[in-house]
């Protein structure tokens, strides 16, 4: 697909089919956040950055056989790894022994809060929360960095070049 | 989009809508679904649906970047400082029980402190990711293009007839 416009509204739709997927799952504070920022503000994003860039993909005349070979390779990997998971709702899958019983247990009396990935998030993965945060903090910072800084430079250009006509005026 | 009479009435109906449901994301997290994250991401896109239908500068007028800069670093540093009170209460970092005199009280305190450094941090930061993508447009389209164009357009048009 050369039409990057259909390539970004398919994206979001998969972002949208993943929300209700989670839904059915019953994980909704993931699929908020799926359907939130998946198929919301990075749909939004995208788009916006196809309007700085040309919509269609630039094609390339001879077609080149390494991507196909590191997909197929990946995918098998990631099957690979897949077949030695534990079955799907199995109980006694190690992630379901190790801290969950404790959560669910323990958190209603000790955390008080009802919504048990609240609690999870915001107060025994306080430190992961703030590191999360920091993530995003450094992102928002990194894209002005990059992208906000060309006005400013010109700004600068602009004083720059005034500063520079002004001795040249006295003198 | 001076002439979307229906897009801008749409908008001014959703976007108090739309804040109003962030701010019960936010708050109710602790009951039901959501939390910082989400409802700072919905309050952002309250405004970069402004930014969408009423234009780029209004919405810079409506928040000026100055105050977005403080909003991104103020939510993390409230986080951060939740943590350091509890250790000047003689907790652990982000120890949130002893925050209040009542070990779960401390935890809610905790907990809805940390939700609201969380959300306001997302929000600030949402909303300066699309400014940064939305004006770097305006400014700076003629250098950008001129440099493009001439190697571009020869290219496209065959493609397009190649595909057609």
């Amino acid at each position: 697909m050369h039409n990057l416009f259909a390539a970004v509204m398919l994206a979001g739709i998969y972002s949208l089919l993943m929300a209700s997927i989670f839904v059915i799952l019953d994980a909704v504070d993931v699929a908020f956040t799926e359907a939130a920022v998946g198929a919301g503000i990075s749909t939004v994003l995208m788009l916006g950055t196809l309007s700085l860039t040309k919509s269609r993909e630039k094609i390339h005349v001879r077609p080149s056989i390494i991507p196909l070979i590191v997909v197929v390779a990946t995918g098998a990997m990631l099957l690979y790894g897949a077949s030695g998971m534990p079955e799907f709702n199995d109980p006694n899958a190690p992630v379901h022994q190790h801290v969950a019983p404790r959560y669910i247990n323990v958190s209603p009396v000790e955390i008080g809060v009802p919504n048990m990935v609240t609690s999870v998030l915001a107060s025994y993965r306080g430190y992961d929360t703030l590191g999360e945060l920091t993530v995003i903090f450094t992102a928002g910072v990194g894209v002005l960095l990059l992208l906000g800084r060309r006005r400013r430079s010109k700004k600068a250009n602009e004083t720059e070049d005034s500063a520079s006509k002004e001795p040249e005026v006295s003198t | 989009m001076r002439h979307h009479l229906v897009l801008r009435v749409v908008a001014k109906l959703l976007i108090p809508l739309i804040m109003l449901f962030a701010l019960y994301v936010q708050f109710h997290g602790d009951y039901g679904p959501g939390g910082g994250f989400q409802a700072g991401v919905i309050f952002g896109a309250a405004f970069i649906l402004y930014a969408l239908i009423f234009g780029l500068d209004n919405a810079q007028k409506v928040v000026p970047s100055g105050y977005l800069m403080a909003l991104v670093s103020a939510g993390l540093l409230l986080y951060a400082g939740v943590g350091f009170a509890a250790m000047f209460k003689g907790g652990n970092f982000l120890d949130y029980g002893v925050l209040a005199g009542d070990f779960i009280a401390g935890q809610h305190l905790g907990i809805l402190l940390v939700e609201l450094g969380v959300g306001i941090t997302v929000c600030a930061v949402m909303i300066v990711i699309f400014f940064a993508f939305a004006g770097r447009g305006n400014g700076d389209e003629e250098d950008d293009d001129i440099a493009t164009s001439p190697d571009l357009s020869p290219d496209s048009s065959p493609n397009s007839a190649r595909e057609v």
